[in-house]
């Protein structure tokens, strides 16, 4: 496409055209509407003066008869710019005047009409256009008055031209204007084809540049940026993701592998094959256990996983997994404790409960108090662990309070991503990936995992926005209760 | 591991594996036959539909992507023609949606790939006897152990027993489905409802409780841990 093919096929470009089109439709009218106004105004003011003429004209014939008229036509006949007169006898002769000549018939009809003439002293070959009033004087006789319509072509003449000008530099302007704002527009245009581009190339890290007027064109690049920055987030996030595959899941694959290898260069009884198996066998299942975690963090970052929200109780949430949990803790040493009210959330339920879960799991196995000598009272604090759902303004919180050795501020952020498993939990069993789980779902419901002290120990809360109002489950289950019992 | 058998004195089975993929298929027949079922081979969507039609058979073994006609359309044909034939969907996509989508279809039960096969056995045989069980009884029983579904009352011979009442559930459909292998994963979604995975042995705990409740004191056990599977109630005599 050539350069000037793309300038006018844009719509900057277009969009003036239509406007030229409008403006010269607008002048025209406006040329038009000042040309008829003109005209009418001249034609009355002939009319007027013509009247007026006429009935002094009149009068000076009743008073001094047809020699008294004869003689004051002939004086302002001969005035400069004079009107036109002509006064004949009943059988059409001219007797004074200055008209030479009339289109036939005139004469013949009394009042206004508009008529070609031409004067006495004129000897052109060109008829003028007139508008001339004739009226019938007493005893057969004619009298005409009238007006050259000159001005009034001349007038009509300027206008036209006016109006010809006009439109000619309405076109250029337009013309010139569209040019101007179509470059403009698509040099901004080009320079961002420029940018997305490059990036479609794979330059993640370009922005389109954004100028400082705010415009439709600004606000449009400042949300291509954002969605950018979004997606080389997620992209990096990937990178991320399948760098630690590689390196976190190559370890137990490794591990694997080398069992497999050792069984089958040593075991000798079925007993050692079988064991080999076993373990080969349990390794496999935490791997999956492992994908399966990875799959469902992803899912839940991009968002995929939104399809199944409903509307339910946080406090149920934290009573199903106190329930689930409470006996697990106690064989631990732990006494996992809820305080729950209720608390209505929108969301996916399985998610948040997973992710309570996983917070509680960690608090079990990671949440053991310090094993220094304390006083027996502060032993039994010490193993708390507390599963609280509260609402707080339009927040939900969920949270699960130890009061093991908890995690340095400096380590927080750090803690919730994947695989992380900080130095102290290094040998502990565990994928690593419990904390990132929660925090992708917390990130699905538009709210967010905080890690914080509780002096001494770890609170970890999943603030999530607050549903509106009752949710719909439990307004049902309300109203079934008396139904249950009729 | 040698002395407990991993399935319980399950009838003989009739199932239609309907699965794409040679190796696991083979894999699926051979071992349901060494644990005595019958088992039938489909390896596309279109042969499996005239199978699942014209045989009898107790359960459908389905994976949900296969070729000429996939596994959920499958089900769907044949539910609109009123085969109520109990279907296990397997499926890669181990999602909570897809499993929604595949129990929508029509599916009665979801396992998400890689799955160990004592859960699918465990499965497959849960579903076979709902397909031709019993109605449900309003007591079940197994040896002395007697449990009222309507009184929420258990006893062990002459002892009345305490339960909670998750204790109560969880005992309720172990023995609903006396001399069964129930898994960990199948004892998380139908007791607790939930679809996760906890990567701790939260349910071996809960069941630990259950059994020093039923079977402590007592000279018989009924509930048993079945290796590699999962856990059995069952009269030890029988």
């Amino acid at each position: 496409m050539t350069a000037f093919g793309k300038l006018i096929r844009t719509t900057a470009f277009r969009l003036t055209l239509v406007y030229l089109a409008l403006f010269a439709l607008f002048a025209a009218s406006l040329l038009g509407y000042f040309a008829w106004n003109t005209r009418r105004l001249i034609t009355e003011q002939i009319s007027t003066t013509v009247t007026a003429e006429i009935s002094e004209m009149i009068d000076i014939y009743s008073r001094r008869g047809l020699h008294g008229l004869g003689l004051t036509i002939e004086s302002r006949a001969l005035r400069p710019g004079a009107n036109l007169y002509l006064v004949t006898t009943p059988t059409g002769q001219a007797i004074a005047g200055n008209v030479g000549s009339l289109a036939p018939g005139v004469m013949g009809s009394s009042g206004w009409s508009e008529t070609f003439y031409r004067r006495f002293d004129d000897r052109g070959e060109e008829n003028h256009r007139a508008l001339v009033y004739v009226t019938q004087l007493s005893n057969g006789f004619r009298l005409l008055i009238g007006r050259d319509l000159e001005e009034r072509r001349r007038m009509f003449g300027i206008v036209a031209k006016a109006a010809q000008w006009s439109v000619l530099v309405v076109v250029v302007l337009g013309i010139g204007g569209g040019i101007f704002v179509a470059r403009r527009v698509l040099r901004r245009i080009d320079a961002m084809t420029g940018t997305t581009r490059r990036i479609m190339a794979g330059d993640l890290s370009g922005r389109l540049p954004v100028g400082r007027s705010g415009d439709e064109l600004d606000r449009l690049a400042e949300n291509l940026n954002a969605m950018l920055e979004r997606i080389e987030a997620l992209m990096t996030g990937l990178k991320e993701v399948s760098d630690n595959i590689a390196h976190d899941l190559k370890t137990p694959l490794t591990r694997l592998r080398n069992r497999a290898e050792e069984a089958l260069a040593k075991s000798r009884t079925e007993g050692e094959y079988r064991s080999a198996l076993e373990r080969t066998i349990e390794e496999s299942d935490g791997l999956i256990r492992t994908f399966n975690a990875l799959l469902m963090i992803a899912r839940a970052e991009s968002g995929q996983a939104r399809g199944d929200m409903v509307d339910f109780d946080a406090a149920e949430v934290a009573n199903g997994i106190h329930e689930l949990y409470e006996p697990l803790a106690e064989d631990d040493g732990m006494v996992l404790r809820v305080k729950a009210v209720a608390a209505p959330l929108h969301g996916n339920r399985e998610l948040i409960s997973q992710a309570l879960a996983n917070l509680v799991e960690n608090a079990i196995k990671y949440g053991k108090p310090a094993a220094l000598p304390l006083g027996a009272e502060a032993a039994a604090v010490s193993k708390e662990i507390w599963i609280e759902a509260r609402r707080q303004g339009d927040q939900v919180l969920l949270s699960v309070t130890d009061r093991g050795p908890g995690i340095p501020e400096t380590e927080r952020k750090h803690a919730v991503e994947r695989f992380v498993r900080l130095e102290a939990s290094r040998t502990l069993p565990g994928s690593g990936l419990g904390l990132s789980l929660a925090s992708a779902v917390a990130t699905l419901h538009g709210g967010e995992l905080r890690l914080s002290d509780a002096n001494p120990g770890l609170v970890a809360t999943l603030l999530l926005p607050a549903a509106a109002g009752l949710p719909a489950r439990l307004a049902a289950q309300t109203a079934d209760v008396p139904q249950k019992a009729a | 591991m040698e002395a407990e058998p991993v399935t319980g004195p399950v009838s003989e089975m009739r199932l239609l594996i309907i699965e794409d993929d040679r190796e696991s298929a083979d894999y699926l027949v051979k071992a349901f036959r060494e644990v005595g079922h019958i088992a039938d081979l489909a390896s596309d969507g279109e042969e499996g539909l005239a199978m699942a039609e014209t045989g009898d058979y107790d359960v459908l073994v389905v994976d949900r992507m296969l070729p000429k006609r996939d596994g959920l359309s499958l089900i769907g044909v044949l539910r609109d023609k009123g085969d109520r034939t109990p279907v296990l969907i397997l499926s890669a996509l181990g999602q909570v949606d897809d499993r929604i989508k595949g129990l929508r279809a029509g599916g009665d039960d979801y396992l998400p790939k890689p799955y160990a096969f004592a859960e699918l056995l465990a499965r497959v045989e849960v579903l076979s006897r709902r397909h031709g069980g019993p109605a449900e009884e309003t007591v079940y029983r197994v040896g002395d152990l007697e449990l009222d579904r309507l009184s929420h009352r258990v006893a062990r011979g002459k002892d009345e027993l305490t339960l909670q009442p998750r204790e109560f559930r969880l005992l309720e459909y172990l023995m609903k489905h006396a001399g069964q292998v129930v898994t960990r994963t199948m004892l998380l979604e139908n007791v607790w409802d939930y679809h996760f995975d906890p990567q701790t042995n939260v349910i071996d705990v809960h069941i630990s409780r259950l059994r020093s409740k039923i079977d402590k004191g007592f000279e018989r056990p009924l509930l048993h841990t079945i290796r590699g599977a999962g856990y059995m109630i069952r009269d030890g005599l029988r």
